[in-house]
């Protein structure tokens, strides 16, 4: 189902023309109100008029989430604070608070966005959204809710945690569409099972998963498990929160609204554009958003862009790949990259282990050791020591041959690693360098 | 002839070994014997206990994970040789043994061992026929 066809199925030529107009009238607006990028823009020695293509983006400079933190907490906006009708913040866990803020305007924006969004992964005015994802500071738990407002359909804003009640409620009220963070909605299967009940039994038909990468294998796990249609969602708060990119049912990549968010992929070391279908940075820039408006700003997300019209649902809105990872959540280990969203799916993979793992990365002697904490499965659990063995070595064979790293496979006893009720915490790095 | 052992997996941590004693406490069931096979990085406890179901059901209850095996207890004599002869029968009828574990308490004047063996139901044919006696379960739960 299209939410807004018209914009869904933009010509590219249309698609361009609109995103020089409003690109234009961004940076004629950022350039009048906001300090930061009339500096900048002047460093650079460009004035708006300029722009009256495309190409010229490239000549714009980058925001990075370290800017928003210099200018936290209000430098960023281009309105007085009265006409701001909501603020969220990151939870400032790896530096200063980030703040987002929204005008009635934007709220309106993310709400088309969310709708869209919701509508592509086969959602209508019917559904019952039962969404667990944080209400709070946290954007994911009020995009949603927003989304399924604009769509008209029914949403339990239970946000997160109380996993038995959520299933209960679930039941009750007949939800049809889950939207969790993906770890979360694997947990949520686990306690069903527990309770008693068969997670295919409800009446879920589809599942939006996202604000942490997660994997094919993780996918086929949650499509099972609930017996749904699993569809991966992008989006971060310094942008809009969730409703930036979506997958279809066809699952070919996430479709991304470039009416709104105009995407370039670049290398991240040189920060040179690169072409469609090549890996690098995504980096986004709000075409539309009034209150707090980006220009070139750098994700840290990798993943690659095509601009071939979906031979699924039909949009011509460009699909990014799904997330390969963050540029800030790779692990250099003994010079070789490593990103968690690969770990999980060896571990899925294989049958005997469980998808619930940490990585624990130490530095002893100056070498990197990988250290991957796995849970056993109580099916699998033998009383020989050496079927055990057996399992960790393959394992770390399976590891090996796609990482092409040697890393160390420790059983731990299931349930044993933390489950989150937001994003998962997979990584624990002591090294001390 | 076969006896329920429990098997515990064990991560390396402290005070896991304790747990499981206090839950078997609290339900009353009395250990008969056990083994502690530990590598780096985890540990299996294997458990002969006088009410094996029970042990399992609790154990579970409390998180652990578990598994049951099917075991054989056989009455060693207790004197130099005793072992070598039973492991000589083994040996000699292609029985391979995983692993092994004396029983403190004896049957009469013999001592008591459990053998985990690959094929269970050939080896007790195979052991009976050599003259060794093997205890049943509810001989081994009440030693």
């Amino acid at each position: 189902m299209f939410w807004n066809e018209k914009y869904e199925r933009l010509e590219r030529k249309e698609l361009e023309t609109l995103q020089v107009r409003r690109l234009r009238k961004l940076v004629e607006t950022v350039y009048e109100k906001v300090p930061f990028y009339r500096k900048k823009l002047s460093e650079k020695a460009i004035v708006p008029s300029q722009i009256t293509s495309l190409e010229s983006l490239t000549h714009l400079p980058f925001t990075t989430k370290d800017d928003l933190r210099k200018n936290y907490p209000f430098g960023m906006l281009t309105t007085a604070l009265a006409d701001i009708v909501e603020i969220h913040a990151s939870s400032g866990t790896t530096g200063t608070a980030t703040v987002v803020a929204y005008s009635r305007e934007d709220v309106a924006l993310w709400s088309e966005v969310m709708a869209r969004t919701i509508a592509c992964t086969g959602g209508t005015p019917k559904d019952i959204v039962h969404n667990a994802y944080g209400y709070g500071l946290f954007t994911g738990g009020l995009g949603f809710h927003y989304g399924a407002l604009e769509l008209g359909a029914t949403v339990v804003p239970v946000s997160s945690g109380g996993t038995k009640r959520q299933i209960r409620l679930m039941q009750d009220f007949g939800a049809t569409i889950l939207t969790s963070t993906p770890s979360y909605a694997l947990h949520m299967a686990e306690v069903a099972s527990e309770m008693g009940v068969d997670p295919v039994s409800t009446s879920l038909r589809i599942g939006i998963f996202g604000a942490e990468p997660w994997s094919e294998g993780m996918r086929r796990e949650l499509e099972k498990a609930w017996g749904i249609t699993a569809c991966d969602i992008y989006g971060l708060s310094e942008i809009i929160g969730p409703g930036v990119a979506v997958e279809c049912p066809g699952k070919e990549g996430l479709h991304l609204w470039a009416d709104h968010f105009l995407p370039e992929i670049i290398d991240p070391n040189t920060g040179e554009v690169l072409d469609e279908g090549q890996d690098g940075e995504l980096v986004l820039t709000t075409l539309t958003k009034k209150a707090m408006p980006l220009i070139r700003y750098r994700t840290g997300d990798i993943t690659s862009i095509t601009y071939q019209p979906c031979p699924h649902c039909g949009r011509t809105a460009p699909r990014i790949s799904k997330l390969r990872g963050r540029t800030d959540d790779m692990l250099v280990i003994r010079g070789i990259n490593v990103f968690p969203s690969q770990i999980e799916s060896v571990l899925l993979e294989i049958e005997e282990a469980k998808p619930h793992y940490q990585l624990v990365v130490t530095r002893t002697k100056g070498l990197d050791e990988l250290e991957i904490w796995v849970e056993v499965d109580e099916k699998f659990f033998s009383d020989e020591v050496r079927k055990l063995e057996t399992l960790e070595k393959k394992i770390q064979d399976e590891i090996e041959s796609v990482l092409a790293l040697r890393t160390k496979v420790k059983l731990v006893e299931p349930k044993s690693i933390e489950r989150s009720m937001g994003k998962a915490k997979r990584v624990i790095d002591k090294r001390v360098i | 002839m076969l006896v329920k052992q429990i098997s515990v997996f064990l991560e390396n941590r402290s005070g896991r070994l304790h747990e499981v004693s206090e839950v078997l406490k609290k339900a009353d069931i009395n250990i008969r014997a056990l083994s502690l096979a530990d590598t780096s990085d985890f540990g299996i406890l294997r458990l002969i206990v006088d009410r094996p179901d029970m042990a399992q059901q609790v154990l579970k209850n409390s998180g652990f994970t578990i598994s049951q095996t099917e075991v054989l207890a056989m009455e060693v004599e207790d004197r130099p040789g005793g072992l070598a002869q039973i492991l000589a029968v083994c040996d000699s009828g292609g029985i391979n043994v995983e692993y092994m574990y004396a029983f403190v308490e004896k049957s009469g004047r013999n001592a008591v061992v459990i053998f985990r063996v690959e094929n269970p139901d050939r080896s007790i044919a195979l052991l009976q026929k050599s003259g060794i006696r093997l205890l049943s379960a509810d001989e081994v739960y009440a030693l």
